[in-house]
């Protein structure tokens, strides 16, 4: 191949140049970045597994009710609670991962070359994470409504259902506040472990000091729930919030998650990339 | 030499012209105190290393602070310092054995190390034994401050210092820590991957104890069988240097062959007929 | 002393280094020349343990790499500059290395000197080091334990002119000195300035092996024409021994005119009509590179690649 081409050019006399005005390409769409954005999530072994894992991990919680739980007592409820805490372990894991992979594998040379608005990029990513999110919630119900009806079977009665749309709505809300969380410390970090490492502290290790803290000083069990957002993201999966509580979802969700947004987004978009 | 291969060296081998191997003495083989030392340094010379190193006093004096500042008065115990320290030890020192193992793979470091030593049984033994170490140093450090702790918040309330923790405890709660690194090395080894062998971490060190108490609740049978399996539920009872009859140790005992010797057995094996690229 | 003995390597059903047997000798450079995916870096990651052989075996100065007692200090290896914790600094990673061969630490010193890298660059991480800065602390990895056989994965990758003509003497000095040293490259022309001895790999397999005078030496001619095979054909008619290889050229074992006149009877027209001087490994190394013909043994048969 590359001797016929030498042949060529050692025969035929040079032809005219190639012209060099030639129309500028049509700009990239976000429809696209988007798309590009998606396949990358899924297209390396890990990212594979890590989607495979909603369902496994969602069939698992389901099975471990039937056959642990009181069969008589299952409800949908309890199935929604069963398989909503794996998803609240594996999405936010995607988020901070669509963020951070791009850089412990330094595809983002060319991903930041290729586009090199990297808002534009961040935006398809976040999008995406939201997106998947959003399906991988209705997955993660879907497998345990069909628990809740395999229990009605064994135990001949009708299945119960009881959850009402809008604790749904709540629920799919918590998982991606959870994931929105996950992303903006990949964005912070760009490190996957400290980043993961992050995200557990927050979720897990912070309410468990602030319970301790509070059973300590009583101003902060009366007013905790202005700053520790997991106070009123939590009762976002069981019960219904007042006015003050969701002002305070908004806030507390300003101050752990609109907050390192914007300082990850900063720091990103002024970062070297190598 | 099969047939499609071209071999032209007709002539005799030209080499037995030129000098041959220069005759020099076989070196003393790698002891293990240089693996050990070397290991030992790779765990603090990164950034990242010195940083998980330094967060170590950070944590352990910011977990002091908090105490004195909001630990009821009658709770300015050595008690209530060690537990605060032991909080942020608890996350820390597994992310530091985690990570001994995983970088090798991660920042592929391991193709040096695995050539200067090529038994990879070795490498991960220095390994296991520097993160031992790191984390009996830690934990002295860690009662260190909270004692200084403890002189100073007593000192503030003018009140007498408490110490309430018995000597016999504090091997326990040292112990304690080493479980954890123990299970976050051996998910270094079993899975080489950082972010994996993390989320393991959090998933058998914070999640799975709370669906095991479920599990307990509900079926008898299990009741009786949690503490033969919970590692998390052994774990407890060394922070509370509960661990004192022989069933307990019993207990101890097979939660550590269930989640540290047999999987860390497996690891090696596999990790040693891995390829390193 | 190298010595590789039937070593083959499959990863499922691929194989990718398929019964690959030569021997890299003491005082010689042995370059180990193959395209891009041809089973170098494989063999030599088995050569040093980080990979296990299938079958196969291959010994380093006498004794499997795993039974040396302290590895870097007789043999350098540099596998792949890049693979280090990005977050240490050059002079630590050498550090690292002293430290585990025992060796002083005047001698890590000693070795960014002899590497060309200044104390300033030493201190950085290899993070912000460019890849020939890698591949120079690589080297200095290698040398560090004063080994008697270096095993070098293409070190002349990102490395200045400068820095291929420091490589270059480096070596020979090694090798002349009494040392071993096996390098790899995809670079034809690489190798033919430094090894003495050749090792060719295509698709897994050795296609030729010889010093390098033996295998550049050529005898014949290489005329080329815009149909190579016809061209051959004709050739032979003509009762001359003719191979085609790649981009319509042909080898014959003939003299210039006796060929330019066999094709000129032909009436088939002649684009190139030279002395062969090891076109013969060129056209092989060529024909192992063109995409387009993956079976390479097809046109390497014992007599054609010797011509
Ligand atoms: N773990 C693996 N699984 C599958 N194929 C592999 C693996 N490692 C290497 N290969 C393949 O083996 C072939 C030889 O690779 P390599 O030795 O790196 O070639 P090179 O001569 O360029 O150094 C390549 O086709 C490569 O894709
Ligand atoms: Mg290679």
């Amino acid at each position: 191949m590359s001797t016929a081409t030498l042949t060529t050019q050692d025969t035929a006399p040079v032809t005219a140049r190639r012209t060099d005005v030639r129309p500028a390409p049509a700009p990239t769409p976000f429809r696209r970045v988007v798309n590009v954005e998606l396949r990358k999530m899924f297209d390396t072994r890990s990212g594979f597994w890590l989607m495979a894992s909603i369902v496994i991990a969602s069939v698992i919680a389901t099975g471990l009710t039937i056959i642990l739980g009181d069969r008589e007592d299952l409800t949908f409820d309890s199935f929604a609670a069963s398989v909503g805490s794996p998803m609240s372990i594996v999405l936010p894991i995607i988020g901070v991962l669509a963020v951070t992979s791009e850089w412990s594998q330094r595809t983002a040379l060319t991903t930041f070359t290729l586009v090199p608005s990297r808002r534009r990029v961040l935006g398809a990513k976040l999008l995406n994470a939201l997106a998947i999110g959003a399906v991988s919630m209705v997955v993660a119900l879907g497998v345990g409504a069909l628990g809740n009806l395999v229990t009605a079977a064994i135990n001949g009665t009708d299945p119960v259902w009881d959850i009402a749309s809008s604790t749904f709505a709540q629920i799919v809300l918590a998982n991606e506040l959870g994931m929105l969380l996950g992303f903006a410390l990949g964005l912070l970090f760009r490190n996957s472990p400290a980043a993961i490492v992050g995200y557990f502290v927050i979720n897990l290790v912070l309410p468990g000091l602030s319970g301790a803290l509070g059973a300590a000083q009583a101003w902060w069990a009366d007013n905790a729930g202005w700053f520790d957002l997991n106070q009123t993201r939590f009762l976002l999966f069981d019960s219904t919030l007042s006015g003050q509580e969701w002002v305070q979802l908004g806030l507390t969700s300003a101050l752990w998650i609109a907050l390192p947004l914007a300082i990850g987004l900063r720091l990103v978009l002024r970062s070297e990339v190598k | 030499m099969n047939s499609s291969t071209v071999d032209v060296r007709t002539a005799p081998d030209p080499v037995t012209a030129t000098p041959g191997e220069r005759a020099r003495s076989v070196p003393a083989p790698t002891p293990f105190r240089r693996v050990l030392n070397v290991e030992l340094r790779k765990m603090f010379d990164t950034r990242s290393g010195y940083w998980l190193m330094v967060s170590i006093v950070g944590l352990s004096i910011l977990a002091t602070a908090a105490v004195i500042v909001f630990a009821p008065d009658d709770e300015i115990t050595y008690e209530s310092f060690a537990t605060a320290i032991g909080f942020p030890m608890s996350i820390i020192l597994p992310m530091i054995a985690i990570l001994a193992v995983t970088s090798e793979w991660s920042q592929r470091s391991g193709l040096t190390t695995f050539t200067l030593v090529p038994s990879r049984g070795r490498v991960i033994g220095a390994k296991a034994t520097a993160t031992f170490l790191v984390g009996l140093v830690s934990m002295v450090v860690a009662f260190a401050v909270g004692a200084l702790g403890n002189l100073v918040g007593s000192a503030l309330l003018g009140a007498d210092t408490v110490w309430n923790i018995s000597f016999e405890t504090v091997p326990q709660i040292v112990l304690g820590n080493l479980v954890g690194m123990a299970i976050g090395f051996t998910l270094g080894v079993v899975l080489r991957n950082s972010p994996a062998a993390i989320v393991g971490y959090f998933v058998v060190s914070l999640v799975l104890p709370g669906i095991l108490l479920l599990l307990a609740q509900v079926r008898d049978w299990f009741e009786d069988l949690q503490p033969w399996i919970d590692w998390n539920y052994t774990q407890v009872n060394l922070f509370d240097g509960a661990t004192d009859t022989a069933r307990e140790w019993a207990m101890l005992g097979t939660t550590s062959a269930i989640w540290i010797v047999f999987p860390l057995i497996v690891g090696v094996w596999f990790l040693r007929r891995s390829e390193v690229k | 002393m190298i010595t590789v003995e039937s070593l083959t390597k499959t990863y499922g059903s691929f194989t990718a280094v398929d019964d690959v047997s030569f021997t890299a000798q003491p005082g010689r450079v042995t370059g180990f020349l193959g395209p891009n995916g041809a089973g170098k870096s494989t063999t030599m990651r088995v050569m040093v343990g980080l990979t296990a052989p299938g079958a196969g075996e291959v010994r380093v100065l006498g004794r499997r790499f795993k039974d040396l007692p302290d590895p870097g200090r007789e043999v350098g290896v540099l596998l792949d500059a890049s693979a280090q914790h990005a977050g240490r600094t050059g002079r630590e990673i050498l550090t690292i290395a002293a430290l585990t061969m025992g060796l002083p630490r005047t001698r890590v010193d000693e070795m960014l000197e002899r590497v060309s890298l200044t104390p300033d660059e030493a201190s950085r991480r290899v993070r912000n080091y460019s890849l020939g800065m890698r591949q120079r602390l690589g080297i200095g990895t290698a040398l560090l334990g004063n080994p008697q056989v270096l095993i070098l994965d293409e070190p002349a990758n990102g490395l200045d002119p400068a820095g291929i003509r420091w490589m270059r003497d480096l070596l020979r000095g090694f090798a002349d000195d009494g040392g071993t040293v096996l390098l790899s490259s995809h670079l034809l022309h690489e190798i033919e300035v430094i090894a003495d001895d050749i090792v060719v790999i295509g698709n897994g397999r050795i296609v030729a092996q010889g010093t390098k005078d033996e295998l550049l030496a050529g005898a014949g001619t290489l005329v080329r024409s815009t149909d190579g095979v016809a061209l051959a054909t004709a050739l032979t008619a003509a009762g001359i021994t003719a191979r085609p290889t790649s981009g319509g050229a042909v080898l014959a074992e003939a003299e210039l005119a006796r060929v330019g006149q066999a094709a000129f009877a032909a009436g088939i027209p002649v684009t190139e009509l030279r002395a062969a001087e090891g076109a013969g490994l060129e056209e092989m190394f060529l024909s192992l590179t063109a995409e387009s013909q993956r079976d390479v043994t097809s046109h390497t048969d014992p007599e054609g690649a010797a011509a």
